[in-house]
């Protein structure tokens, strides 16, 4: 297969994320297939920092393997990632910081040396510009059109005009040119393939299907890496009606949304694993309260504070279990922006159908790495029904009506004739208290039996009802993968360049992590051989789950918390061994 | 398909609505509890204003009077410990057509929900919140409380409380609340005032009300009160004065103000919020229909 990436490595404050994105969104225009995928740490200044956008007129799945054009802004960029660069590519750097010799780099790497400084110099003072500089030669490189880079990168400044973005789009076209003076573009640079893609982060495809599901109350407290669902949301808050509170801390999120969504408007909140942890107790109340909910728990490597710009899947015991007693709940774990944007769809659905809360559990990985979509996939016009569905009728209104699906008729505050009250204490059908006033009275005994029977049996509504599990690639496959969420993404890499190599696996996603239908999931098993669970975290909570739910075992598992997404090649090698 | 609503418009005029009133269910709270007074204050307020009982929701934490929104016929959220005020801040920018109002006591207010009770003052939410301050927590037994006294002995502190109490009437002052009064449940006519006038208030109007608990605190009891209490208007003070409500609420022992101690006018979270400016949130259209637009920003 066709590829290049393209890898930007400096110091936090260096600019590396906007550069690299700039890289990655001219890809995205040529029509290629783009992953952009931004490595951080958790400083604002300092640290060793990267982005590297990968490229293919075919695919594009995870961050992949290696690189083909790395741009070290400092040494220390060469010295990590010298090893990853393939035969055939180029390290950029600037002689006038530090040297870089043919003993750095591994047999059919070649250096190249570029004035970045001396270019900036021209310009201003301000040193940041050298990267316009050094990333116009990784452009030239990259096979990417100079006209098409700069008009990047003049989108990049949300056109605004003046002398800071002729200095940046001066100072890239003199890279680009020195590059083209002094190397060769390199020889797996993809050609232009057609109409321009989008490229979206999974939390701005979070966001924007949210938008798309009729959601019009976001309240959420910063948290990395689920802050970007709240900065897109509030750069369009008036244009997308959507209000958008910053509360003050996760307990005041959630309850918020809740009041939201009780009074009649489509609601989420959103947040990473320890303002999770602050949810919980809220989450119940959802459940208890049958109020629609939606909740993103963008998930990072834990325990604790853990690795706060990492990746895992470390939550879902936790998103599972979250919450005093038994409630049904759902969990969709979107792999991509495009299912991450259809997920939202489905989580508002599934929230306002069932009546209960739905988590979406992306992670860091899928959160904030860039992929591309079609737009002609993008489909704004969802079919919102009104939340307004009950008629009055006086008296006999129950809120909490025992029903076949266990969904009862919900009216909002408003709507004459229909009050009632909503309580996080169990309650009779008209939303009585039957906690402590007639605690012990054999009717009301049995009364909070029907109740929670009323609200589990909506638990095997939802699996029929949420999206079941999906096999891709060839049928009878020797291997089959078991993965969910953002794994998926270097799961099906790692499955093409096993067929490349002559081996036939497939994959067995889980776009619903809970509930499942054991049925349909036994099912899916039984057109397996051997099966593969790939998962990142220390513990295969999935594995766990899927046995606790179906019996099932994986025939192996592979298991990952380093705080690094998968590469592809590991997955590859672990696929070989148990083949 | 836009999002269509059945949701009413206010009644047209002569078209008598069912103003709040007393549901058939029988509140729990012990006989000569402070709380009946003021839910009979709350009733009575909303009763004065004319506001329909579908029209208003009554928002509550846990703790015996957060028991309230049962014992009334307007709609309610009776939810879980100390979280009353952001469930009810989420009703308001939900629809802000509709009368909130929260309710709750001291432990729950101002222990477990003390963070959001600043930040809902600060905000200047337009909601009324109406806190039944005993001084002690009741509906676990007798425990001690954020508002009780120094020195006091209760089950958790059987040698006598050793923090200090909170000040609620200071505390609402610092953190910018733009309507603060203090009731006393023994003076019902008086706190159904404070509380109709919250209500009317634009902007957080916080009412916090001395509701005895005649069994787990048997120092500020009713005859407690009654022998300390004057009310404000009676003593010249100005609530539009900060300095002079900040002075009266430093006031604690033979003589203790209640009554309305601040008000200003400032412009509500409501007010600031573009979106909202549109209408009530649950009337606006919802979803991306046509906007495709949006999408250019990703190219």
């Amino acid at each position: 297969m066709s590829e290049i990436a393209v890898r930007i490595g400096g110091e936090a404050g260096d600019g590396i994320a906007s550069v690299g994105e700039s890289i990655a969104r001219s890809f995205s225009r040529m029509g290629l297939h783009v992953f952009g995928f931004n490595a951080y740490q958790s400083v604002i200044r300092g640290g060793h920092v990267w982005y590297q956008a990968r490229a293919s007129p075919e695919h594009a799945h995870s961050q992949g393997d290696g690189a083909d054009i790395v741009y070290a802004l400092h040494r220390e960029t060469v010295g990590i990632h010298a090893a990853g660069v393939r035969a055939g590519g180029t390290v950029i750097y600037d002689p006038e910081k530090f040297q870089v010799e043919p003993t750095d780099l591994p047999a059919g790497v070649t250096a190249l040396g570029v004035p970045t400084l001396a270019i900036a110099r021209k310009y201003t003072s301000q040193s940041i510009l050298q990267n316009a500089a050094g990333t116009g030669a990784a452009a030239f490189l990259a096979g990417i059109p100079l006209d098409l880079f700069q008009e990047v990168l003049r989108d990049s400044f949300g056109g605004k005009k003046g002398e800071v973005v002729d200095w940046n789009l001066g100072a890239a076209a003199e890279g680009y040119h020195f590059a083209e003076q002094h190397a060769s573009v390199h020889p797996h640079a993809p050609s232009q393939q057609g109409a321009p893609k989008l490229l979206m982060s999974g939390n701005e495809a979070i966001a924007l299907g949210a938008a798309a599901a009729g959601c019009k109350f976001l309240s959420q407290y910063p948290m990395t890496p689920a802050s970007s669902i709240m900065h897109w949301m509030a750069a369009h808050s008036p244009q997308i009606g959507v209000v958008v509170k910053q509360a003050e801390d996760e307990l005041a999120a959630i309850n918020m949304a809740i009041g939201a969504s009780f009074a009649g408007v489509r609601a989420m909140t959103a947040t990473s694993g320890g303002g999770f942890s602050l949810m919980v107790e809220a989450l119940g109340m959802a459940g208890m309260t049958e109020t629609p909910l939606v909740v993103v728990d963008a998930q990072r490597a834990g325990p604790s504070t853990g690795l706060p710009t990492k990746t895992e899947q470390g939550d879902l015991n936790l998103i599972l279990g979250a919450g005093q007693g038994d409630f049904p709940r759902a969990i969709l774990a979107p792999a991509t922006p495009l299912e991450a944007y259809r997920a939202m769809i489905d989580a508002f659905r599934l929230a306002e159908d069932w009546q209960t809360p739905v988590i979406v559990a992306s992670d860091l990985h899928l959160s904030e790495s860039f992929q591309t979509v079609d737009r002609s996939d993008v489909d704004l016009n969802v079919a919102i029904p009104s939340l307004f569905p009950v008629a009055p009728n006086g008296h006999s209104y129950l809120r909490y009506q025992h029903t076949d699906s266990g969904v009862s008729p919900r009216a909002v505050p408003g709507q004459p004739g229909l009050q009632f009250v909503a309580g996080s204490d169990e309650h009779d059908e008209r939303g009585h208290l039957v906690s402590d006033i007639v605690a012990g009275i054999p009717k009301w005994v049995s009364e909070r039996q029907r109740m929670m029977e009323k609200r589990m049996k909506k638990l095997g509504g939802i699996a029929r009802d949420a999206p079941p599990p999906v096999f891709e690639g060839p049928a009878g496959a020797p291997l089959t993968f078991v993965a969910w969420g953002s794994v998926v993404g270097a799961v099906r890499d790692a499955i093409v360049d096993l067929a490349d190599g002559g081996k036939a696996t497939n994959l067995l996603r889980f776009p619903t992590v809970y509930p499942l239908d054991a049925a349909a999931v036994t099912a899916a098993f039984g057109k397996t051989k051997r099966t593969l669970l790939v998962e990142q975290n220390f513990s295969g909570q999935f594995g766990r789950l899927l046995r606790a739910e179906t019996g099932l075992v994986p025939t192996a598992r592979f298991l990952k918390y380093d705080g690094e997404p998968f590469m592809p090649h590991e997955i590859v090698a672990k696929a070989l061994e148990v083949i | 398909m836009a999002e269509t609503t059945a949701l009413p418009k206010p009644a047209a005029h002569g078209t008598p609505l069912p103003l709040i009133g007393k549901t058939s269910t029988k509140p729990t709270w012990c006989p000569g509890c402070g709380d009946f007074g003021v839910v009979a204050a709350v009733e009575m307020a909303v009763k004065r204003l004319q506001i329909p009982s579908h029209n208003v929701v009554i928002v509550s934490g846990i703790g015996c009077s957060s028991n309230l929104p049962h014992f009334l016929s307007s709609y309610g959220f009776h939810g879980i410990h100390g979280r009353a005020l952001p469930v009810a801040e989420g009703i308001r920018w939900a629809n802000h057509g509709l009368t909130v109002i929260g309710t709750g006591g001291d432990g729950d207010g101002f222990g477990i929900g003390a963070g959001h009770f600043i930040h809902a003052m600060r905000r200047n939410v337009d909601l009324t919140y109406v806190t039944m301050d005993n001084q002690i927590y009741g509906l676990t037994t007798g425990q001690a409380s954020p508002t009780s006294t120094l020195g006091v002995k209760t089950k958790s502190t059987p040698n006598g409380v050793i923090e200090n109490p909170i000040d609620p009437i200071s505390l609402a002052l610092a953190s910018g609340a733009t309507y603060v009064a203090r009731g006393f449940s023994g003076d019902v006519k008086q706190l159904a005032d404070l509380v109709a006038n919250g209500i009317q208030h634009r902007g957080f109007a916080f009412v916090d009300v001395f509701s005895p608990c005649v069994t787990y605190n048997k120092i500020n009891t009713f005859d407690f009160f009654r022998q300390r209490v004057y009310k404000l208007e009676s003593a010249g003070h100005d609530p539009s004065d900060i300095v002079a409500a900040w002075q009266r609420s430093l006031e604690w022992g033979d003589k203790i103000p209640i009554g309305l101690f601040y008000k200003v006018d400032k412009p509500t979270y409501e007010d600031l919020e573009e979106v909202l400016t549109a209408g009530p949130l649950a009337l606006q259209p919802a979803g991306l229909h046509g906007k495709e637009k949006l999408l250019d920003e990703f190219v």
